[in-house]
């Protein structure tokens, strides 16, 4: 769980212009795993360069909250929350404003690419346990919640996978680091469905001009392309061709 | 509750009435034990245990706080239990039930009593600043018996921990991060649990097993074979038979976690 493997398409290509060393289009080393736990009806396990994510999916399964059930299509919950151990100073174990927040957005991030009208009056649960943060935690969870969603053989339109692109001393770059996501001036998690680009999360934190909006935008969707390769490979890995 | 089919309550209870199990172990044979360390690099401690199909992760934080009035010269361990959602249909989100309580407050029983951490030498100054160290069990995969894997977690992640130094320079503590030190260790101590079914105790109750048990006995044991904490739970009874039956397996079974846990961290000296 804790070897980081650096796929060679990462490997750092030109010069260095960031703390990490990496180019400003280069995400960090990323690692991929699908279905992993026994239990869980899907799962996945990424390595996003420190971050450490797990996710466990359940469902499509009957709803055991009334209110929750629609008579024509399944509902998809999530529930993004921090090891207390995944943090510098421990964090308090149990939600709080930024994890509520934080599931909100992911399970509408992929609800755009989920068939649920095949499973009326149900639920799907999507568990994003965050082990380790490093900055660029909601978009890994994203990323690693299609894989399991996938794995859970959720018939889907698309896979959704998320990208971080923001504003670094004065530079638009890929992927922001915990490092770089303090001391920026901009950060903007995106996620798309990548077959045809089009945009499922979206939210900047920070100043930018309207040019340095739209070289993110392409950032990001570019290095959403990318991961989106990593996680079709895990998928392989799992089930062959 | 998992409702387990009637069939397989049969089946099992007359495999082990036939001294046999469904998934081929002997009665008092653990599954496969996996150990890792060091797998949350924020973490001060860190260890991963897969038994069998259970998962879970324990990771260590300390910080430093007030020592208790009664306790002036002693840290603090604080022990936190997750059953995550992720780990089981039946695992709710929200604030620890009864059985997340049971199971830190088992472990916590038996870490503390054991005395293998020497609270101590967990004291910076007597009365005012002493290390706390919170222990967060995070469950992620449960098929059966957490006492058991949460107590080896638990005691390799404390292996796996290392501190600060910390020292007062003119009332204040400095800490030198640039020379950790391994915890105050002393003595170890592990868990085994058993079920009881029909009439045989049976070592690591698997899920199925666990949920047609008539009762569970936890027996945490130090390597010398003495025993610093129990806990009985289930709603049927056992005889004093069974219990000395269960000590006996343990003391037999405690130098297979024992090699397995010093396979993967070695106590440092």
């Amino acid at each position: 769980m804790i070897i980081i493997i650096t796929p060679d398409e990462f490997k750092r290509v030109s010069q260095a212009t960031r703390e990490d060393g990496r180019a400003p289009d280069e995400i960090r080393p990323l690692k991929i795993e699908a279905g992993i736990l026994e239990r869980a009806d899907g799962s996945s396990y990424l390595e996003l360069g420190g971050n450490k994510i797990l996710v466990a999916v359940y469902g499509p399964r009957e709803a055991q909250i009334k209110r929750l059930q629609r008579p024509d299509r399944a509902v998809i919950r999530c529930r993004y929350n921090m090891a207390p151990f995944s943090v510098e100073e421990r964090k308090r174990p149990g939600p709080d404003r930024r994890s509520v927040e934080i599931s909100k957005i992911t399970a509408e991030a992929l609800r755009p690419a989920l068939i649920l009208e095949r499973f009326p009056r149900s639920v799907i649960d999507v568990f994003i346990e965050v082990l380790e943060a490093e900055g660029g935690t909601r978009c890994a969870g994203i990323t690693a919640a299609s894989v399991a969603l996938a794995d859970a053989g959720m018939p889907m339109k698309d896979m959704v996978v998320a990208c971080a692109a923001g504003k670094v001393n004065g530079r638009i770059v890929l992927d922001l680091s915990e490092e770089e996501d303090k001391r920026g001036e901009a950060d903007m998690p995106v996620a798309i469905l990548p077959r045809n680009k089009e945009i499922t999360l979206l939210q900047s934190d920070g100043n930018l001009t309207q040019e340095e909006f739209e070289e993110a935008l392409d950032l990001a969707i570019k290095g959403c392309l990318k991961i989106n390769k990593i996680q079709k490979e895990a998928l392989k890995k799992k089930y062959g061709e | 509750m998992d409702i387990v089919p009637e069939i397989i309550r049969e089946n099992i209870i007359n495999l082990i009435n036939k001294k046999e199990r469904a998934d081929g172990r002997a009665l008092d044979e653990f599954r496969k034990i996996f150990i890792e360390t060091g797998v949350i690099t924020k973490a001060e401690g860190s260890a991963r245990v897969k038994l069998g199909n259970t998962q879970l992760l324990v990771g260590i934080k300390p910080q430093i706080g007030e020592p208790f009035p009664d306790t002036p010269n002693m840290g603090i361990i604080i022990t936190n239990s997750e059953l995550l959602p992720m780990a089981s249909p039946t695992f709710e989100p929200g604030p620890p039930d009864e059985r997340s309580i049971e199971l830190s407050r088992v472990v916590d029983r038996c870490i503390r009593e054991s005395n293998m951490l020497n609270l101590e030498k967990l004291c910076i100054v007597e009365g005012s600043s002493v290390w706390l160290l919170f222990i967060d069990l995070h469950i992620i995969d449960y098929d059966g018996n957490l006492f058991d894997a949460a107590v080896l977690a638990t005691v390799a992640a404390l292996r796996d921990t290392k501190l600060p130094t910390a020292k007062i320079e003119e009332d204040e503590i400095i800490l030198d991060y640039e020379n950790p030190q391994p915890l105050p260790l002393e003595d170890t101590a592990l868990m085994c649990t058993f079920a009881k079914i029909g009439d045989q105790m049976i070592l690591d109750p698997s899920l199925d097993e666990e949920e047609i048990l008539t009762a569970r006995l936890s027996i945490g044991m130090r390597p010398d074979g003495t025993i610093c904490a129990m806990q009985k739970g289930g709603e049927g009874s056992l005889t004093k038979d069974d219990i000395l039956k269960a000590i006996d397996i343990t003391k037999g079974r405690i130098p297979q976690l024992m090699e397995e846990l010093d396979k993967t961290i070695p106590q440092a000296r």
